[in-house]
């Protein structure tokens, strides 16, 4: 278990957390939130909502770079206030606040630039409080977590106690998507993973008792970072890699971000129909967010792991469950 | 002209020529239907400007060797972007083409060129320095300027409001505050100052 980076004398627990939610997840993607704060619980993380936080930053930075430095700069300063530091769910979430904080914890100028901007919001009645950032908050995704500090032995353990001795999912093959921004850039990442041949998700995905299974051109982005400005190239994107995945016979996708869920889930048929897919004859592919099919491994239920939520509907795990139920 | 050379030039096929209105070309010209640039017309500060933004500072180590373009994602489904050329343009000076582009914004900040770049230039980030000197010059796109304003209204990009509350709580999960007013101070304080409304 790795030890805090905050200064002596925290008497933080080591596996606490404040849970930084984003934009995407606390509304689209409910079913990712409801299975990390369960698998969490199980698995000793103490995950804590932090009020105040608001979007990461990172739509900002096209625009302007300070604001988006500035917004990542004020959630920072939120989680620091309760001295935890901050799990994501959201893979650009994670970039745009690892990111900001390498810069502030690096540039002392940066860091006192930051706090005065952040100090004058508002003015006079409607001075807007903002707490000054130390910069000693650190930023992990939720996968990194289980991989790291949690540990896949650990995992392992929490999922043979679960359905069926831990051989619920022992008949599927799932294929990983890391997405960008969970491994890249890696320079701020403290090489944890390897960008250009990750492991963290295939182990995760192996502790729960099921396959991995290779594809083509896996570090495929899922186009989501430009769907609003060229939609049919996003879509492209999108569908060169469910095409890539459906060809190798994988059960399901398996992946960590909500925005690549909305590429790979929401937007599937609409992507099959740019390949020239047949109407009425979809990928069919199901998706899910890690902590779904590790919570299932676990014994919980489908409700609790919110597949309703879930837009393909995994036909063949829900009959595996409803085998092992009986 | 053959393709492989027209790619090498910088120039595009049906796709049209990013860069401005075309000229004529006369019998048995090795052109394609691209316009001729007045060089002169160039500016040749722009990798200075560039160089002088946040995540622009490594745009001169460019050497043109394409590694970026090889690995894009982007690049893989469609021949409209081309991370290499548009570097290349930047470094000529070509800066109206370059800021009034479309192409700019089809960067999808995956990192790949990032990791791969033996010159350690950062597209990504480059691309986000030469959007931030466009947006301030009020090349904005449409969609853009909705995400603007979503960040403005609920300091996210999507509103969570009694609906979303009530929603979240048929699933057991606690209610969420959007932070609207500091979100709207930020972008007031360090951003366009008069919203990015003005955009194209």
């Amino acid at each position: 278990m790795t030890g805090s980076l905050r200064g002596s004398g925290s008497l933080r627990g080591p596996m606490q957390y404040a849970l930084y939610l984003g934009c995407s997840v606390p509304v689209r993607g409910m079913n990712y939130e409801m299975s990390a704060r369960r698998v969490a619980e199980r698995l000793d993380v103490e995950l804590k909502d932090v009020e105040g936080f608001s979007c990461c930053g990172f739509p900002a930075r096209p625009a302007d770079w300070e604001a988006g430095l500035l917004m990542a700069a004020r959630n920072l300063s939120l989680a620091e206030e309760q001295g935890l530091d901050i799990v994501t769910l959201c893979s650009a979430c994670t970039a745009t606040l690892t990111e900001a904080n390498y810069r502030l914890r690096e540039d002392a100028d940066l860091l006192a630039w930051a706090n005065e901007e952040l100090a004058g919001l508002g003015t006079g009645d409607a001075a807007l409080s903002t707490p000054r950032y130390g910069g000693t908050v650190r930023v992990r995704h939720f996968a990194r977590v289980l991989y790291e500090e949690v540990g896949v032995e650990a995992v392992r353990e929490a999922v043979a106690e679960g359905a069926d001795g831990g051989r619920l999912l022992a008949g599927f093959g799932f294929a990983p998507h890391y997405g960008c921004h969970y491994l890249k850039p890696s320079h701020i990442y403290d090489g944890f993973d390897d960008p250009e041949n990750p492991q963290s998700l295939d182990r995760l995905i192996e502790a729960t008792g099921a396959r991995v299974v290779r594809y083509e051109d896996e570090g495929q982005c899922c186009g989501g970072g430009i769907l609003g400005f060229d939609e049919e190239t996003a879509l492209l994107m999108t569908a060169q890699k469910l095409d890539h995945i459906v060809e190798a016979g994988a059960d399901a996708m398996v992946l960590i971000c909500p925005f690549c869920a909305i590429m790979y889930e929401a937007n599937q048929r609409r992507a099959g129909k740019l390949r020239g897919q047949p109407p009425g004859v979809p990928y069919g592919l199901p998706v899910f967010y890690y902590p779904q099919i590790l919570g299932l491994a676990m014994g919980f239920s489908m409700e609790e792991m919110g597949l309703k939520l879930n837009r393909v509907k995994p036909r063949k795990l829900m009959q595996t469950l409803r085998a092992s139920v009986r | 002209m053959p393709s492989e050379l027209r790619e090498i030039v910088g120039m595009t096929e049906e796709t049209g020529s990013p860069c401005g209105p075309g000229s004529p070309r006369g019998p048995g010209s090795l052109r394609g239907p691209e316009p001729i640039f007045d060089v002169s017309n160039f500016a040749p500060g722009f990798r200075d400007e560039i160089a002088a933004e946040p995540g622009g500072e490594h745009i001169r180590r460019c050497f043109s060797c394409s590694t970026c373009t090889a690995g894009c994602p982007v690049a893989g489904v469609t021949d409209k972007y081309n991370p290499r050329r548009i570097v290349h343009m930047a470094l000529l000076g070509m800066r109206d083409q370059v800021l009034a582009s479309d192409f700019i914004w089809l960067c999808s900040v995956c990192y790949t060129c990032y990791e791969r770049c033996p010159q350690d230039v950062r597209i990504p980030e480059l691309m986000n320095a030469i959007r931030n000197i466009a947006v301030r010059e009020g090349h904005v796109p449409r969609t853009f300027t909705r995400q603007i304003e979503e960040l403005r209204a609920h300091g996210r990009l999507l509103e969570i409001g009694d609906y979303e509350n009530e929603r979240r709580a048929r699933y057991g999960l606690p209610p969420v505050e959007e932070a609207a007013e500091e979100v709207r101070a930020i972008l007031n304080r360090a951003g366009p100052k008069d919203g990015p409304e003005e955009g194209v």
